[in-house]
């Protein structure tokens, strides 16, 4: 990470309430993409958080990530739904193209690709979201389509 | 004239944000009348994106699959020339359009406003007498009495296991503690359920109604939402109707003028199925791991940070007002004689209609899946429905008479769950299924306790070396027995309901298992290493198979049938998917 702006845990508005360590990762990542060992040490420092416990709740959880992602998170749904409607087609689709595995990041670090439990959308399995938008209904071809889209545009959100 | 799009997070995906955008533009236009609103999901996901046209008159008409590039001939022809637009029309409520019957067999209690009303909007609440059963609770000012209406009301609790809420709630307040703390549990981790999800987008002031509610008979002053991050809709619209309720005085210091101090917290949850647990969900809370304990001492007694603690689920919430201002008698003459009320389905997998439903208790398999969501997509063969994700069970189709209460399927061996329903038709292999769903619980096992975390490791193995085309002589027994100890030795929910999927799906569909072990072949034609690929003489040599073949096994002359080398292929597919004619066959 090349600019490390340091947080004050402290001041942020969930310090000192009990059970604050989870939101604090997820602030952390939400800054930086990922949990930085910057971050850990920090909310050690300032929290008195044991470097351990903050690894451990950090390893156990699937939402935090140890290392950077790509521009565009892809989240490919492997609820029961995608999965009986084809999600593994749809995941191989993306890997061809994009010429990663799953919970891979691409070269350009345009892409990374990860496979989630369940978005919550069955009714329009399957389903990948992209970012923050969803795209559903989705065969092969139409995937591909998508990911020519974000490839194009080259940037974060594209409708 | 009023328009209304559905945007939860099934319609947003399917484009209804567009939707939107392209209506608000046209009325800033200023050409057409009319005023715009946005709203929650009524539940027809297959129709999304979905508009609702509410007439001064207070008529409604609905029209689905209203893209953006649809809203100029809406415009025109509905709200200018006041034409209905017959072949979009999805439901009106004279009585028109194709898909009256879905709605015709629902009744709806949790999902009264779903679809009605502005999620973002306290005045829309209000107006659907939002908040009218706390004032009435607070006005009566016994807990005792209010308690034992919701025990009278045979409310159980809707995230799957069915505990009586009133007794949960008496338990609770009789505890000894000064401080007490109520949890809704909104971490809806099983694949194939997004009831909890629709509620909080479409309709959140009802949960935290049916919250406070729970705080002031159990006297709790403190609540946390547990709400999944992967739903960042429902948070941001909890986030909205906190903020309201709080500035209304329906939350905080002083509920409603009358003394009740009543805090909520969101918390959001980070990733981990087992978190659905209670004892795990209060340790991931207290910002620990995840990972459950024993029980007893129950949450009742010693909860969150050691406090009485009574954790219910989105669902039961959302029933509580209704049942506070219908009474419990008209909550109890619904349903059968253990199971009252309703229940919401998410319906997803082979059906025609996908979405949600909500179903008086009671009514059979066949109901739902054929009356109210139109039977199988391509009229495909009906096999078997999937409740209660991986800690449930297949009911196969020749039992889809069987009721929805909680005893009689719990008899199938599936359980009610939490709502999640999986249609699948002749097309799923059954033991893939359950190698997925054995996936799934295996990557969730926390790994506190033995039997869990390497009881599912080895029936993964074991499902696996099947649908892989190694399945040995003894494997179903095995898998049995495994499944047998995992059950009776786990320490939490998600250990003895782990293995309901291998169970129902040996008991059922026995058969299947010992085609893929002593046949090596896959019924269903889903387990590629199983399958045997031929070319027949209707090819008319096009070689666009030999084109797509990563292993060369297709050879072939243009205009002449090709010819597949069995050594060589590796039963990836490819050629069957680009066949233009049919001719290559797959069994």
């Amino acid at each position: 990470m090349s600019e490390h702006r340091k947080f004050d845990f402290k001041k942020q508005h969930f310090a000192g309430e009990e059970g604050h360590l989870i939101p604090l990762l997820q602030r952390a990542q939400e800054t930086d993409g990922y949990i930085t060992r910057e971050r850990i040490v920090e909310i050690h420092k300032q929290c008195g958080i044991p470097l351990a416990q903050i690894y451990g709740v950090a390893t156990f959880y699937a939402q935090f990530r140890l290392h950077p992602i790509g521009k565009n998170l892809i989240r490919v749904c492997h609820g029961t739904a995608c999965h009986v409607s084809g999600a593994n087609d749809i995941t191989k689709a993306i890997e061809d193209t994009l010429g990663v595995c799953n919970g891979e990041t691409t070269p350009d670090r345009l892409f990374t690709i990860e496979t989630v439990s369940c978005l919550g959308c069955c009714s329009l399995a399957p389903v990948i979201m992209i970012n923050h938008s969803t795209h559903g209904n989705l065969t092969e071809k139409e995937v591909k389509k998508v990911l020519k889209q974000y490839q194009k545009a080259d940037i974060g959100e594209v409708q | 004239m009023k328009i209304l799009v559905g945007l939860g997070t099934c319609g947003i995906a399917a484009g209804a944000e567009r939707t939107y955008e392209a209506l608000a533009k046209s009325q800033a236009a200023g050409t057409v009348p009319f005023e715009l609103d946005k709203t929650g999901c009524i539940g027809m996901c297959y129709r999304e994106p979905l508009v609702e046209i509410r007439s001064d008159d207070g008529s409604r008409i609905q029209y689905g699959n209203v893209s953006a590039d649809k809203v100029e001939k809406l415009l025109s022809e509905h709200i200018l020339q006041g034409k209905t637009i017959d072949e979009w029309l999805v439901w009106a409520d004279d009585g028109r359009g194709s898909e009256r019957a879905y709605f015709s067999h629902q009744t709806r209690i949790v999902l009264r406003n779903c679809g009605k009303i502005n999620p973002e909007s306290l005045e829309d609440y209000l107006a659907a007498d939002g908040y009218k059963a706390l004032r009435q609770v607070l006005d009566q000012n016994d807990p005792d009495a209010l308690i034992a209406s919701i025990v009278d009301s045979g409310l159980r609790g809707r995230g799957g296991a069915g505990f009586l809420t009133g007794m949960k709630w008496r338990f609770t307040r009789l505890a000894e503690g000064d401080r007490k703390f109520i949890i809704c549990n909104a971490d809806e981790g099983d694949p194939g359920a997004f009831m909890d999800r629709s509620v909080l987008e479409s309709d959140p002031h009802s949960v935290l109604e049916g919250m406070v509610i729970a705080a002031f008979a159990i006297g709790a002053n403190d609540g946390y939402i547990y709400v999944r991050a992967e739903y960042p809709k429902a948070i941001e619209r909890l986030n909205i109707a906190v903020a309201q309720a709080e500035a209304a005085g329906f939350l905080g210091d002083d509920v409603c003028g009358k003394g009740f101090s009543f805090h909520v917290k969101l918390k959001e949850g980070a990733g981990a199925f087992v978190c659905g647990e209670e004892t795990a969900l209060m340790a991931s809370i207290e910002g620990k791991r995840g990972m459950p304990r024993m029980r007893p001492p129950f949450p009742a007694t010693k909860g969150l940070w050691d406090c009485p603690t009574s954790i219910n689920n989105v669902e039961t919430f959302a029933n509580v007002p209704w049942i506070v201002l219908n009474g419990a008698q008209a909550f109890a003459a619904i349903g059968t004689a253990n199971s009252k009320g309703t229940k919401v389905f998410a319906m997803a997998g082979k059906i025609k209609r996908g979405g949600l439903v909500e179903v008086p208790m009671g009514i059979s398999i066949r109901d739902i899946v054929f009356d109210v969501c139109g039977g199988i997509k391509k009229d495909k063969k009906f096999k078997t429905v999937q409740m209660g994700g991986p800690s449930g069970g297949f009911i196969p189709a020749e039992l889809q008479d069987t009721v929805i209460d909680y005893e009689s399927i719990n008899k199938t061996g599936a359980i009610m769950g939490s709502g999640g329903l999986v249609v699948m038709d002749d097309t799923t292999c059954m033991v893939d299924v359950t190698r997925f769903f054995l996936e799934f619980t295996q990557r969730e096992s926390c790994g506190k306790c033995t039997f869990c975390r390497v009881g599912t490791k080895r029936m993964l193995e074991v499902l696996t070396r099947i649908c892989d085309g190694n399945g040995r002589e003894g494997d179903i027994e095995l898998l049995e027995q495994l499944a047998v100890l995992t059950k009776n030795t786990s320490l939490c929910g998600l250990g003895t309901t782990a293995p309901n999927p291998v169970l129902t799906a040996i008991k059922y569909f026995r058969s299947e298992f010992e085609a893929h072990i002593t046949n090596r072949r896959c019924p269903a034609h889903q387990c590629k290493p199983l399958l045997t690929y031929t070319i027949l003489d209707s090819c008319v040599g096009c070689l666009l198979c030999a084109k797509v073949c990563p292993t060369k096994a297709i050879t072939g002359e243009l205009k002449k049938v090709h010819v597949l080398d069995q050594s060589k292929c590796t039963h990836c597919g490819e050629c069957h998917k680009v066949c233009r004619v049919d001719a290559i066959a797959v069994y």
